[in-house]
């Protein structure tokens, strides 16, 4: 086997952070490289520097290409050697037909006029060859994230692809598209095809890696053949300690019962048939924290949201009860008095004003708690601010910094300071800890427990499966709108909850 | 890291306001200078009142502007709805012989109306307030056309004309220079210096970093002069117009209500990220749609006013007001996304418009380097916000 990638100590700095420190990545022709790393960790930038985002003289380090020393310049110069990267957010063009997206830039054209009936036969072979069965002509943003994503891969191969680099590229996709996906992967590589996969789903990258390069904290850890690939390692070497600290302890005491959903049904906002919330029902106790799991599109953000002032769907049907009590949730303003809080898993879309100051986002959810007949005690307001900085330990200079030059970790508590001021029974944290790095989790996780411990009811919506086992009392399991199990601490695994998923998916065919 | 882009951030604030300042204040030394060479005057008595006579129409309308492009939409309607109002307003006086106090209260609340119209399909429907005022804009002109029949329609009482040429009385009896005028000017910067070491105790208390004393005196030194000045110069001439005086309880009572009211914070928060706000409990579409009922009636206030100075109501009033108030919400610093600008900035705003079109007209500048240049001046100002901002 010959090496086809060689980068040895890539080091780049950006202001006061150093994202990538002495980096070493070997990648031999025809293999499938994983990287694997926690959030932050420094894949992305890693990459960047391979496919040239981050031009060469901007880093310290070298890079030999096929036996020479690689100087990109941009993306152009990378993709004329066939480095091809393709990113989590696909850079597709929805309004466009697939044989337009494929050769964007690229266009199949003589002294700039296309050839058409030429793109569209050639189109038509390299979608043959993705194994994608969808005429060329069809507009991009009709179909699904997973043909999306082979739409993207055909793309790469018409442009001569040699390297190509999936960043997380199942990140989106269903159970069977994910499958079709790393089958491809598997077979591009038959065809001779080197490729980098970053995901951290083990699983996956058992199947098809043959070597994993581990990175954590923009350094290489490890990297290790396929027969050395244990989960636990992996892990060990992702997060650099124990799995068994990694949540706090909890003496969970649930008392009485909080909030009550009962047989809750909505549909689609914009296909009117189609049911989304399907007689789904739970509770919640007073003191206690309770996960949903589920696979991605199985409904549970849409049975949060739909149940937060029907901000999610149309049609509502069901019961919604707090102590006991049926309440009021057709507005969000009636939900969040009623005592429910919804901390939405895209804070920056759904969840912050990012260019307005920490305190004018910490009290946006309860401005009259901050207020006296409409007229604002800004005094008021910045003590409110600066208690929450102090009891959450949001790391900012001051309340007045404005969101977006915070870290992931402390804009979530800035999310989180603005629902605790409402001052609600019962919180349901939506992907509480997605894209923030391990140690502000473990503070996410702490402040979960305090506030069970102040006898409010928690809801933790994950797609993290260990992250709901190490910290829920019980989990409901969701799939295709429908929650089909329920699961205590005690019982309550990873394998039981894939079982009962596919087990409902049974149930709905 | 988060720590040097927090000061940046700071700073960046704050040299936009003080710039402005500073900018205006260079824009009236460039012109006096200049006229000075050209043997002409600039800041007498007479041009200072005609400054606020001739654009006050301007800083009202951008009130107003400023709450609909802060809440991330635009109204093009305003310029052919003052026609409207204005002209409802004569047809009102003229020939129905209205008292001007059935009049002016009647006149904004068809204003209202007409912004409501408006804001509903904008606001509840969702239809782009950029369609909905285009169409506007049409409609109203065509309405002032119908309503006056293609004629103008004047002159109207005094009482009404009181409205744009009127000058408060001299309560004091002092006669020149006028009394009230003095009394009223050196209230108001008692008044600045007031609320400038309040707020800067608050900077200090709520840990903000103190903005440095030299630019802190600089500014409110400045400010004063030029308060002083004008007062001087307004008080030697026929003492405050009626106009200014509905200016400047406008603009204080706008900024508060921005800055110091939960219904104005919410109308940042809509425009800064609805989703977000929505779905912290508040009512979106009806704060959209009250901007849009505010705009309304202030462009029926603003039409009377320019009805009033020019004594009768022509078909033709009212043109590119809305490009002049859209100008002046930008060049005060208002972002083009929604969610930020501030009044006084938007006062400023307008005030440098103003003044460069008395400026240029009295040095004899033609109407169509008046118009290069002015189009220059708010490109400019928006690029070195936008540069900013990158940095």
């Amino acid at each position: 086997m010959t090496t086809l990638l060689e980068m040895r100590g890539i080091t780049k700095t950006f202001p006061g952070v150093r994202a990538l420190d002495n980096v070493t990545l070997t990648v031999e022709q025809g293999e499938i490289h994983a990287i694997c790393g926690e959030n932050g960790a420094g894949k992305s930038t890693l990459m960047k520097v391979l496919s040239g985002v981050y031009p060469h003289g901007s880093y310290e380090g070298e890079i030999v290409y096929d036996g020479t020393p690689l100087h990109l310049r941009d993306i152009r110069d990378s993709e004329a050697r066939g480095i091809i990267i393709i990113h989590q957010e696909l850079a597709l063009v929805p309004l466009l037909s697939i044989a337009e997206n494929m050769f964007l830039g690229h266009e199949v054209a003589e002294r700039g006029i296309i050839n058409w009936q030429k793109a569209f036969k050639q189109a038509e072979g390299w979608l043959k060859k993705v194994g994608l069965d969808e005429p060329p002509g069809t507009m991009v943003g009709k179909l699904g994230v997973g043909k999306q994503q082979l739409i993207e891969i055909a793309k790469a191969l018409a442009k001569d692809v040699r390297l190509l680099i999936l960043d997380e590229p199942t990140a989106a996709l269903q159970e069977n598209d994910s499958a079709k996906l790393l089958d491809l992967m598997l077979e591009l590589k038959a065809q001779g095809v080197t490729q980098i996969i970053i995901s951290h789903k083990l699983n996956e990258i058992a199947r098809v890696a043959d070597r994993i390069t581990v990175i954590r904290d923009g350094a290489t850890v490890s990297t290790m053949g396929r027969q050395q690939i244990s989960e636990d390692r992996i892990i060990k070497d992702m997060v650099g300690r124990d799995m068994a600290h990694r949540y706090p302890e909890r003496h969970p005491q649930p008392g009485e019962v909080l909030l009550e959903v009962r047989n809750w049904s909505c549909w689609h906002p914009d296909q009117a048939d189609r049911q989304m919330i399907k007689d789904a029902s739970l509770t919640v106790r007073k003191g206690e924290i309770v996960g949903i799991a589920g696979l991605m599109g199985a409904g549970r953000t849409e049975l949060a949201m739909s149940i937060f002032g029907r901000s999610y769907g149309k049609g509502h049907r069901g019961e919604v009860r707090m102590g006991g009590r049926p309440i009021d949730v057709s507005t969000v303003a009636k939900a969040v008095a009623a005592g429910i809080s919804y901390v939405t898993e895209d804070r920056k879309a759904l969840g912050l004003i990012l260019e307005e100051p920490v305190v004018r986002n910490v009290t946006l959810a309860n401005l009259p708690g901050v207020s006296a007949r409409g007229v604002l005690d800004k005094r008021r307001e910045a003590r409110v601010a600066e208690d929450y900085r102090r009891q959450l330990a949001i790391r900012t200079p001051g309340v007045q910094q404005k969101v977006v030059n915070l870290s992931g970790g402390n804009q979530q508590k800035v999310v989180l300071s603005k629902w605790l001021f409402t001052n609600p029974q019962v919180l349901i944290l939506d992907e509480p800890t997605r894209g923030i790095d391990v140690g502000a989790k473990f503070e996410i996780y702490t402040i979960m427990k305090d506030l069970a411990e102040q006898g409010r009811g928690i809801v933790m919506i994950s797609s993290e499966m260990p992250e709901l086992l190490g910290m829920c009392d019980r989990i409901y399991v969701m799939n295709e709108g429908r929650i089909v199990g329920e699961l205590a601490r005690g019982e309550a695994s990873q394998e039981k909850i894939m079982g009962m998923i596919l087990k409902g998916e049974g149930k709905a065919a | 890291m988060a720590e040097k882009s927090n000061m940046g951030s700071l700073l960046g604030g704050r040299l936009r306001e003080n710039g402005m300042l500073l900018a205006l204040v260079a824009i009236v030394v460039f012109f006096d200078v200049m006229l000075k060479v050209n043997g002409k005057d600039f800041l007498i008595p007479q041009n200072i009142t005609n400054l606020f006579l001739q654009n006050g129409h301007v800083i009202i309308l951008a009130l107003g502007m400023l709450l609909v492009i802060v809440s991330g939409h635009i109204d093009l309607s305003v310029g052919s709805v003052a026609a409207f109002t204005g002209a409802v307003a004569a047809w009102m006086t003229v020939t129905l012989k209205l008292p001007f106090y059935v009049v002016i209260p009647a006149v904004l609340l068809v204003g209202a109306a007409i912004g409501a119209a408006q804001g509903y399909w904008v606001a509840f429907w969702r239809i782009p307030s950029f369609i909905v005022t285009l169409a506007g804009m049409m409609v109203f002109r065509g309405a002032t056309l119908w309503l006056l029949g293609g004629q103008n329609i004047g002159p109207f009482p005094p009482e009404f004309q009181a409205l744009a040429n009127g000058f408060v009385p001299d309560l004091l009896g002092i006669g020149k220079p006028h009394g009230l005028t003095l009394l009223v000017i050196a209230l108001a910067i008692g008044v600045q210096f007031w609320a400038g070491f309040r707020a800067r105790a608050r900077d200090a208390e709520f840990g903000l970093a103190p903005e440095p004393p030299a630019l802190f005196w600089g500014r409110n030194l400045i400010v004063a002069g030029a308060t002083a000045f004008v007062g001087w110069q307004l008080a030697n001439f026929r003492g405050l117009p009626d106009v200014m005086v509905v200016l400047t309880v406008l603009t204080v009572l706008y900024a508060f209500f921005t800055e110091n009211t939960t219904t104005g914070r919410r109308i940042y928060a809509v425009g800064g990220n609805e989703k977000a706000a929505k779905l912290s409990g508040i009512r979106t579409d009806r704060l959209v749609f009250l901007c849009f009922v505010n705009m309304g009636a202030l462009a029926a206030l603003a039409g009377m006013v320019v009805t009033a100075r020019l004594n009768s109501a022509t078909p033709k009033a009212g043109t590119g007001f809305e490009l002049d108030a859209i100008a002046s919400v930008f060049i005060g610093g208002a972002s083009m996304t929604g969610g930020s600008g501030k009044i006084v900035g938007v006062v400023v705003g307008a005030l440098i418009m103003g003044v460069m079109n008395m400026g240029m007209s009295i040095l004899g500048v033609g109407i169509e380097y008046q118009q290069m240049i002015k189009g220059m001046v708010l490109l400019i100002a928006v690029i070195f916000d936008v540069y900013n901002k990158s940095k």
